[in-house]
């Protein structure tokens, strides 16, 4: 084939590596986009993208720096919107309706789909009022002991309580990088949401920290759709189900974790995993 | 860099290196403690000037601190107060009567009136209110603490005249002589003073010939200035009349050679007559007005003024009755010396003397004046105090704050997270730059123009004032309070955002916690700036005199700044320590809220 032409259509097009991953044969999906496109000002960060994000699963997006993956990420719960000079284009809908569009409250949005950050964010109060601060303004508790229920329960799965049970007074700030990523995530599941996403958890943790926060994510699989940003491949692999690879705006090839690792079908897929760039 | 007698070491480069490294380490020092020394310098001036600063305002304002009573046994007699209108009676008589009695050795009437100005003009009213309050005193006889005039209080703290004692050491012989004494002493003490007065007069006397090189300058000039007039006159020639200027020019000028001529003559035997009696080292001076005052103390509470003095004796007239001629054991007499001359102090020199003999007898009593802060200000410089600029200036103050900080932090919440991106809030945000730099007298026109004029508020009043100083604030809360919502870390929205706050959530709940230290600090930078503002309030009629404390917002006030420009312009060297006491206060106001800011910084403190 032409490689003008190749390059031409790859740019715009996707490949789906099988004809249709396995894992989304598993049931409907839960965020599907149509035709994404992201400006900076001028400048566009994200060519038209077509994806299926499986519910139950996590999902992860690989890809050398400044490839839109976080970019893209931040679309899904529309943090975009707080840059002024960013213009989304296209269609993001999660379980059928779209969330960009003028009817949709975006604070109950963010309620559904909840972010966890790349360095880790704790609000500099206590760790108690880190985690009940959601629930509080959605109005998920009913009285105080609802509210310390849910910020055990939440503390609890994401495998922080046994560490911080006799000081949720203490603030959030004085924990270790690990720990206040956990906490961050605690209070991401304390209202509850149907998504997570994680822009680079564990970038700025230590590899043990890292190693218990891909066991949480994990963990919370069988209950939340996950989608995971990540620079490190080997992540990708441990932790994720379906695997996206991005490349300077474009999603160049996404499907199951193993079949991408193991068997690239683009050449520039090929490329990253084997390490040649990014 | 070679050394022959060396071996070229191996790695020429690295050694040549370290040489100029050490060198350039050096300078690197050397440059270090060059700039350690700026630093030092510039604080070490910086405090010096402080230092300065803080120490002249103490010295002059502490004797405002100080008040100074006198102890008297005070008849409350009941020829002077009638029991059904106590508060008609005549106090005034019996303190005079009371004072009076202190001095029973003063008998000439002129002196019988000027004792009871020794007294505070509202000494007579303590009186009056102590009796009102029990009536049971009158006809009994009652000691009071009665406060000083203001001179009397001065001189008392050594802020008049200095007051010197000089040593003596012969025995006293005194003797009539006229209608005043005679003394001689055995040792030889009047000699020194002799001395002392004729170092005054030599002062004088060379002051006297500065004027008169002068005038001799000015009478040169006009001198030459003659011939040109006239040469003037004569080109003129015959139409020259009396009328004509250049006439009218040379006879003005021949007026003024004499009567500067006159005045030279004058200064002449002044000079003339001064260095005679300098240079003749032992005649007898006689003490005017102009020279400081001598005063030789007696036992039995004697006092002589010398009125005439040579090398081995004095003449003197009796300020305080003398008890007795003859001798005088050495030891029990004493010579004083006023050195400020009684043409230049306010305090006579009886007054002095009957302060003195009330305070060697020890009923004069210092305490702290407490009054200063307890009363409004007044004309009558002891009875002066703060309170009516202290109360004003704290109603004024809460006026302001009460404006400017919700209106201002609002408004910098709203510019910085709420407000869309376009010319207009730029627009804005740049005026709000320009105002924090205007004058604030614009302001105090800005008032006048539109509070008391347009919509007639009550002048002079705290709230008018209040509300200018609020918009003079307002800039600059509005600026320190976008910086410090700025310095929040995006980090911190973000989380909240992520977590499902509303934008206004996001912002209250986290944001505004976090900038609240710099608010604080901005507030009271802003807070501090307007308690010693005086301009816009002088526009706005606070500069009028106003005696009663304000009762309200609407009250005629005025405010410490004000008050202390009002005092700093009056004569009285009493008013002049109030102002530098007023001052004092003020600073003691900015010292504490400067203190609670940087409380309330520590208090609201949190790391993120």
């Amino acid at each position: 084939m032409d490689a003008a032409v190749m390059e031409a259509d790859t740019r715009h097009k996707t490949i789906m590596t099988p004809a249709e991953p396995l894992i989304m044969q598993q049931g409907t999906p839960k965020i599907v986009t149509e035709d994404v496109t992201v400006h900076y000002g001028d400048k566009q960060a994200i060519f038209p993208l077509d994806i299926s994000i499986p519910d139950r699963a996590v999902s992860a997006f690989i890809g050398p720096s400044g490839c839109g993956k976080s970019t893209f990420l931040r679309c899904i719960n529309r943090m975009n919107d707080t840059i002024p000079i960013c213009r989304v284009g296209g269609r993001i809908t999660i379980d059928g309706s779209d969330i960009y569009d003028p009817d949709l409250d975006v604070v109950q949005l963010r309620a559904r789909v909840g972010m966890v950050f790349q360095k880790p964010n704790p609000f500099p109060k206590s760790i108690m009022e880190n985690v009940a601060y959601g629930p509080r303004i959605h109005g998920l508790a009913r009285s105080r002991t609802d509210l310390e229920e849910i910020v055990v329960n939440s503390l609890k799965r994401a495998g922080l309580f046994e560490e911080v049970k006799d000081r949720l007074d203490a603030p959030g700030t004085s924990l270790s990088g690990g720990q206040q990523q956990r906490l961050c995530i605690a209070r991401a599941i304390a209202v509850n949401p149907e998504v997570i996403l994680m822009d680079e958890p564990c970038s700025a943790l230590d590899p043990i920290a890292t190693a218990r926060i891909e066991e949480l994510i994990s963990e919370l699989r069988e209950n939340y759709c996950i989608v995971i940003v990540t620079h490190s491949m080997q992540q990708a692999a441990r932790v994720s189900q379906l695997t996206a690879f991005f490349h300077l705006g474009t999603l160049v090839e996404v499907g199951d974790t193993e079949a991408i690792f193991t068997n690239p079908q683009e050449r520039r897929t090929q490329d990253y995993i084997m390490g040649r760039f990014g | 860099m070679t050394d022959m007698s060396n071996p070229i070491p191996a790695r020429a480069g690295k050694s040549k290196s370290t040489v100029i490294d050490a060198a350039r380490l050096k300078k690197r020092y050397r440059a270090e403690a060059r700039f350690r020394w700026y630093g030092i310098a510039a604080i070490g001036f910086a405090c010096a000037f402080l230092v300065l600063l803080l120490s002249d305002i103490l010295l002059k304002g502490l004797p405002a601190f100080e008040a100074n009573t006198v102890t008297l046994d005070v008849a409350l007699d009941d020829s002077k107060i009638d029991a059904g209108a106590i508060s008609k009676g005549n106090y005034n008589s019996i303190v005079n009567s009371a004072i009076r009695a202190q001095f029973p050795g003063v008998t000439s009437r002129s002196d019988r009136r000027a004792l009871p100005k020794l007294l505070s003009f509202d000494a007579a009213d303590k009186v009056r209110r102590e009796v009102i309050a029990n009536p049971s005193l009158i006809g009994t006889t009652r000691s009071f603490d009665l406060k000083l005039s203001d001179e009397a209080d001065l001189f008392l703290q050594g802020m008049s005249t200095d007051e010197f004692d000089i040593p003596v050491t012969g025995s006293l012989s005194i003797e009539a002589s006229g209608d005043g004494f005679r003394l001689t002493s055995s040792g030889n003490d009047f000699a020194g003073v002799l001395a002392r007065v004729k170092q005054r007069l030599e002062t004088r006397r060379d002051r006297l010939s500065l004027d008169a090189s002068k005038l001799e300058r000015v009478r040169d000039r006009l001198a030459a200035e003659i011939p040109v007039a006239e040469a003037a006159v004569a080109e003129a020639g015959s139409e020259a009349t009396n009328t004509h200027p250049a006439k009218r020019r040379v006879a003005k000028l021949q007026a003024d050679t004499s009567s500067v001529a006159a005045a030279l003559a004058r200064l002449k035997a002044q000079t003339d007559e001064l260095s005679a009696s300098i240079d003749n080292h032992s005649s007898a001076e006689t003490l005017t007005p102009v020279l400081p005052s001598y005063f030789v103390r007696l036992p039995e509470k004697g006092v002589v003024k010398i009125a005439e003095i040579g090398s081995d004796y004095i003449i003197g007239q009796a300020y305080m009755p003398v008890a007795a001629t003859g001798a005088v054991a050495a030891g029990s007499w004493s010579l004083v010396e006023y050195s400020q001359p009684e043409a230049d102090r306010r305090i006579n020199d009886k007054e002095i003397i009957w302060l003195t003999s009330l305070r060697d007898a020890g009923m004069v009593e210092s305490r702290f004046n407490w009054p200063f802060f307890q009363r409004g200000d007044s004309r009558e410089a002891e009875v002066a105090g703060v309170l009516g600029g202290m109360v004003g200036s704290a109603l004024t103050l809460l006026v302001t704050l009460l404006l400017s900080l919700p209106i201002g932090v609002a408004a910098a919440i709203y510019l910085e997270e709420f407000a869309p991106r376009n010319r207009l809030t730029q627009l804005i945000e740049v005026n709000i730059n320009n105002l924090a730099a205007v004058p604030s007298i614009v302001f105090g026109l800005l008032g006048l123009a539109v509070f008391l004029n347009f919509f007639g508020l009550p002048r002079s009043s705290a709230m008018v004032g209040g509300m200018v100083l609020a918009l003079m604030t307002l800039p600059t809360i509005i600026i320190a309070s976008r910086a410090a919502l700025r310095a929040v870390p995006p980090s911190i929205r973000e989380g909240a955002l992520g977590v499902g706050a509303s934008h206004q959530q996001a912002v209250f709940h986290h944001v505004l916690p976090l900038a609240m230290p710099g608010i604080l600090t901005g507030t009271i930078i802003g807070m501090a700036q307007a308690l010693g503002e005086t301009a816009p309030l002088l526009m706005i009629g606070m500069v009028a005199f106003i005696v009663d404390v304000p009762g309200g917002f609407s009250d005629a006030a005025t405010v410490l700044p004000v008050q202390i420009f009002l005092w700093s312009d009056l004569p009285e060297a009493a008013f002049q320590a109030k102002t530098a006491g007023a001052i004092m206060v003020l600073l003691g106001f900015l010292f504490l809220m400067n203190a609670l800011a940087v409380f309330l910084r520590k208090q609201f403190e949190r790391r993120w």
